[in-house]
């Protein structure tokens, strides 16, 4: 600071935004301590203080992690409750991922190799697990319910090849009462009986959320 | 390297070779390289509630000459790779790199001129993470996936040799990496994921060791 006359401070001129601030206030006045303790006994009372809060580390890998349920996880490729595929290969969610993260080559499904019910099936499938952002964009394009997230994150690995996933590793588990696709179609005559069947008790369809 | 090539191969070699990785994967403090929003999720992973400081790791070191492991968290673009690069060169050997979220290991969604995909064009990567974020548990299963494969690497050219050569063989170990952690931690789940890796069957383990369900639900986590 430059030396200056008394009587000139009032008349400075100050640059736009500067706050005026009054000597007396603000800074220059002597912080005020409300504890009668001494000042050493009051900052290590906070370490004190802390040996009898609740730890809230998580120990992780001990402890699995329970994500909220509907994490974005790790993809799921769903099955109808007789096994067949529910992707028909239409590649919307090739459309919809914003980093191009999915690769879906379609089939034609023919009377003795069928793997989908209607026309075509997914027959390539993979999601690029170094691309994918998990924002859902494909779950939310999916017409048919066929991809979904589970809520499994461990997905780390030491090279770029294996973290594309491939329909094999997509594929939802056969549940008890579902068969290895190709095969014909379980569930109904043709494609309208297929999907407006009567709702039952399937393995494929029992989220957990709505059992009790 | 030195005195364990003029060892005698088998018992004390491997000995060591067990204490020199056990110590190394002990106390592996990273270097950040934190140039994004993933490094918001490593600083939340070495504070208190992920708690790196349980594997050895709290010392997040600035300074490279320090540190044994380079956590790429964030984009790289084709500015910052120089840089990358000579921090890397910096590290003191043994050192390792690991990709964390999905612009570091391949560029991501930023597809483009600025961003360079994949830090390994760069820096030989470790291990690669996914997740745009990856949350603090999926850097924490990254690393200690890293532990793993540090704590199986052959020490000294000998020890390398052999390893290739069992390699070759098709009788070397087979390490596992992807396996999750939390597996990887319980023997029987351990022995289970395995056994479905015998079969081909690892993208489905997780979801038929919960009966199923593809979602965790809340209170189902302890039934695994």
């Amino acid at each position: 600071m430059s030396e200056r006359k008394p009587g000139e401070q009032d008349m400075v001129r100050r640059s736009r935004g500067e706050v005026e601030r009054s000597s007396a206030g603000g800074r220059n006045r002597p912080t005020v301590r409300d504890s009668l303790l001494p000042a050493p006994a009051q900052g290590f009372g906070v370490t004190f203080a802390q040996i009898f809060r609740k730890v809230t580390t998580e120990q992780y890998p001990f402890e699995p992690k329970v994500t909220k349920p509907r994490y974005h996880g790790r993809h799921v490729l769903n099955r109808h409750p007789d096994g067949l595929e529910k992707c028909v290969g239409c590649e919307l969610c090739a459309w919809a991922c914003p980093a191009d993260a999915i690769y879906v080559e379609g089939g034609d499904n023919t009377e003795d190799a069928r793997f989908s019910p209607g026309e075509r099936y997914g027959a390539v499938y993979q999601i690029n697990y170094l691309r994918c952002i998990f924002c859902g964009l494909c779950i939310e394009a999916c017409p048919t319910r066929s991809l979904t997230m589970s809520n499994d994150f461990e997905l780390a690995d030491d090279n770029r090849g294996d973290l594309i996933y491939t329909k094999e590793q997509l594929m939802a588990p056969l549940l008890p009462g579902m068969e290895q696709p190709p095969h014909p179609m379980r569930l109904g005559d043709d494609e309208k009986d297929y999907y407006l069947r009567v709702p039952g008790p399937s393995p494929a369809e029992a989220v957990s959320g709505e059992k009790v | 390297m030195g005195l364990e090539e003029k060892l005698p191969s088998g018992v004390l070699l491997t000995s060591v070779e067990k204490l020199v990785n056990w110590t190394r994967k002990s106390s592996l403090w990273p270097a950040t390289f934190g140039l994004a929003c993933c490094a918001i999720e490593m600083m939340a992973s070495g504070a208190g509630r992920y708690d790196l400081a349980r594997f050895g790791m709290e010392v997040f070191r600035a300074s490279p000459r320090q540190a044994d492991l380079m956590i790429v968290a964030g984009r790289v673009s084709q500015k910052m790779a120089p840089v990358l690069r000579q921090i890397y060169d910096q590290m003191p050997e043994p050192r390792w790199v690991l990709a964390m979220g999905v612009c570091a290991s391949s560029g991501g969604m930023f597809n483009n001129y600025a961003i360079v995909q994949g830090v390994d064009h760069i820096v030989p990567v470790d291990m690669y993470l996914p997740g745009c974020p990856p949350r603090p548990e999926m850097l924490m299963d990254a690393i200690l996936k890293l532990h793993h494969k540090i704590q199986h690497e052959p020490l000294g050219a000998k020890r390398e040799r052999a390893l290739e050569r069992a390699r070759e063989d098709g009788t070397a170990k087979d390490l596992h990496v992807e396996m999750p952690s939390t597996v990887r931690v319980d023997k029987k789940a351990r022995r289970a994921y395995e056994e479905a890796a015998a079969a081909g069957r690892t993208g489905q383990f997780g979801i038929e060791q919960r009966g199923g369900n593809a979602v965790l639900l809340p209170g189902a986590g302890d039934r695994r």
